[in-house]
């Protein structure tokens, strides 16, 4: 599904991602985790299209097709989906809209016809109880005045209404509570199927307890220096970054 | 035809001539006199003035307008185009300046309710309009004020009793069609609300034609009595060549209450000027607008408010979006005189540039001669946010209609302020045809 080779990128030329490797079967889940600041988001943002990283080496195939030639656009209608770590407030464009313009462009570029309103919203009602997401929220501006946890939920709404291929959800735990936290989880594992697969970027081995990931791996200062399975993310729970660190270096 | 001048200054004062001699028994005579000897002293201002520093009416002073040619007829549907949909109002019908009872749809008005034409006001001997005209205008006008003064032949006279509320909105539609020669015409609009009194009133300048390049310079007066509450609508949506010069002038009693929108949404050069004076206790001005231009337009308001008493208060909300290489200027005077304690002024310009080659000059001017007060002010200007942008894209909405969307966004702020909703709604489509990707984005509004 996704292929990441020996990926270099940069922000004002500064380099951030140093050559990352990474490889995501159809189904599977991966955690990526890491200290701050080491290239989680830069990774998760080069993945949507955000034109100000510059991809200086390396390369990224989703199901076959190169990304470095798609607008973000393209991305979301190829089946990407990106859940921001901080979801942008943009006042005056209307929540539900933005939805239904998003899924329609989606179903357009695979050649569907647009959902008219009933079916829309039939769709619409039906996953947001997946995330309880609260109905008020929908015919608001989108994100604007939500608190911190209505706009994680409201990211896994979208997603699951827009059902990508290949989700990236970057710490979408950060700021829930706990309750909400289960619900929000909840959530994507209803959406778990053989065919989608997801990237948790996340800090806290709490939310692997309740989506269970195929891979974990720890980036660090721009690279995967450590790849295994759930057991990692406990290790790097009790014992912190700094033997992983290490053990790279030492390697 | 009149003989070539080069000279603005002797060519209206030929074209007054000419006028002077075409009216009989002139309530204003001496009025008009005045305004044109004023007017001659200073002649058209240059870009030296510190009021149109950014606004070069060069183009003005070379045309060498015509003041009486005739406007050629034209047809109920090209008024149907323009007018607000299914809005239930009493409706008067001008074009180039002047009163068009045919196409007009005034309706029957209420007791103490007074809507008519002010050429029928200056032929009225009983009217007493030539006494009170000039009422509204303080000392902050310019040479247009004065052109206006010594040229104007219509317009509107509305007249509210007190304790009277105007059932429908008041709308003066003045369109523009083009003629031979360039024409410009001078109307004047007086409002006068009694005690407790309220109204609505709309006064929207369509152009008809691209190819026209006639002169508006149109003046409105506005006096509001104890308590009267007036919502005013001015929308300016020229054609491409259009000129249009103008200003709103107002004098506000206690627990007065003006609401303001001013709407520049197309023509060749726009200026609009808002003057208004609180001069008692509990008066308040509400001053939003909006400002679209493209291509090489230019827009520019200038506003004032005298706060001068204490406890008065003034919100003034202005936005604008700019294209191509046009330009854009707002100067927002706020002026606290010394005895206006109290005074809650609050200013903000907000300006968004779609092109590198578009410019604005944005300048709020706070003159503050008392010390307790509250008064804010902020001015921006930039781009499209690139993060809501992103986000956008990132859910498969397409670079353009993005665009658009943030754009539309950002100017119906101020078109969600307009509470009659056939106007409010024209304006969201006004707005919406105004950018790429119109029916992606339709679905939103
Ligand atoms: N626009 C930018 N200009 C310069 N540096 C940037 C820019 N954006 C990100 N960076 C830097 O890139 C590095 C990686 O940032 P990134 O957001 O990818 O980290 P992260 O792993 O997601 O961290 P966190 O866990 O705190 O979310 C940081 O050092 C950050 O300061
Ligand atoms: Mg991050």
């Amino acid at each position: 599904m996704l292929s990441i080779k020996n990926l270099h990128a940069q922000v004002d030329d500064t380099d951030i991602l140093k050559g990352v490797d990474l490889e995501i079967k159809p189904g599977e889940i991966h955690a990526i985790m890491g200290p701050n600041g080491s290239g989680k988001s830069t990774l998760a943002n080069v993945l949507a299209g955000r034109d100000d990283y510059t991809v200086t080496a390396g390369e990224i195939l989703f199901e076959g097709q190169n990304l470095a030639d798609m607008a973000p656009e393209e991305r979301a209608c190829a089946g990407l989906f990106l859940a921001f770590q901080y979801p942008v407030e943009i006042p005056g464009v209307n929540n539900i809209y933005l939805l239904k313009a998003a899924l329609n462009a989606i179903r357009k570029s695979r050649g569907e016809d647009a959902l008219d309103a009933v079916e829309f919203m039939k769709l619409v009602r039906e996953r947001m109880k997946l995330v309880k997401l609260n109905e008020d929220l929908l015919n608001r501006s989108v994100n604007e005045g939500f608190s911190g946890g209505e706009k994680k939920r409201n990211e896994i709404f979208q997603m699951a209404v827009l059902e990508p291929k290949l989700a990236i959800l970057d710490e979408t735990d950060s700021g829930l509570d706990i309750d909400a936290l289960k619900i929000v989880a909840e959530g994507v594992n209803a959406m778990r199927s053989p065919e989608r697969s997801m990237i948790l970027v996340t800090h806290y081995q709490r939310l692997l307890d309740y989506i269970k990931p195929d891979h974990v791996h720890v980036l660090a200062d721009g690279k995967i220096i450590k790849s295994g399975d759930e057991q990692l993310a406990k290790e790097l729970e009790e014992r912190g970054y700094e033997w992983v660190k290490q053990e790279a270096a030492a390697a | 035809m009149n003989a070539v001048v080069n000279n603005p200054v002797e060519h209206f004062q030929s074209e007054y001539a000419r006028l002077i001699g075409e009216l009989d028994n002139d309530p204003l005579r001496d009025e008009r006199k005045a305004a044109l000897e004023r007017f001659a002293a200073t002649g058209l201002p240059t870009k030296k003035v510190e009021a149109w520093k950014y606004t070069d009416v060069q183009p003005i002073a070379k045309r060498h307008f015509n003041t009486t040619q005739a406007a050629p007829p034209i047809d109920v549907g090209q008024v149907d185009a323009v007018r607000f949909g299914d809005l239930d109002c009493h409706e008067l019908v001008f074009v180039n300046g002047r009163f068009n009872a045919q196409l007009s749809r005034l309706g029957d008005t209420a007791s103490g309710i007074s809507i008519r034409s002010l050429a029928a006001a200056l032929a009225d001997s009983d009217s007493g309009i030539g006494a009170r005209l000039g009422h509204c205008l303080g000392e902050n006008t310019h040479a247009f004020t004065e052109l206006n003064t010594a040229f104007l032949q219509d317009g509107a006279v509305i007249e509210v009793a007190r304790g009277v509320q105007v059932d429908k909105p008041i709308v003066l539609l003045y369109l523009d069609t083009a003629t031979d020669t360039p024409t410009a015409c001078h109307p004047r609009t007086f409002v006068s609300l009694g005690e407790n009194a309220a109204a609505t009133l709309v006064e929207s300048f369509a152009g008809l034609d691209d190819s026209s390049e006639n002169l508006t310079n149109q003046v409105t007066e506005i006096d509001l009595a104890d308590n009267a509450r007036l919502d005013h609508y001015k929308i300016v949506q020229g054609g491409g060549k259009n000129f249009h010069i103008g200003s709103i002038n107002a004098r506000q009693a206690r627990d007065s209450r003006l609401e303001s929108h001013s709407l520049a949404l197309g023509g060749n050069l726009t200026r609009t000027d808002i003057n208004t004076r609180l001069e008692a206790e509990g008066a308040t001005v509400i001053l939003n607008g909006l400002y679209m231009v493209d291509g090489k337009q230019h827009v520019d308001h200038h506003t004032r408010v005298d706060h001068l008493v204490p406890h008065t208060n003034s919100v003034e909300t202005y936005r604008g979006v700019l294209n191509g290489n046009s330009r854009a200027v707002f100067n927002g005077k706020v002026y606290v005189h010394r005895d206006a304690q109290k005074t809650d002024a609050q200013q903000s310009n907000a300006n968004l540039l779609l092109s590198k080659t578009a410019e604005v000059d944005t300048k709020p001017e706070l003159e503050i001669y008392a010390d307790d007060v509250k008064c804010s002010h902020g001015a921006t200007v930039g781009q499209l946010d690139e993060d809501a942008l992103f986000y956008l894209r990132s859910r498969a909405i397409d670079e353009s209609t993005a665009g658009s969307l943030l754009t539309y966004a950002f100017a119906s702020e101020v078109v969600a302020q307009i509470k009659l909703a056939p106007i409010r709604e024209r304006l969201e489509h006004i707005v919406l045809d105004k950018l790429p990707q119109t029916e992606q984005i339709g679905e939103f509004v």
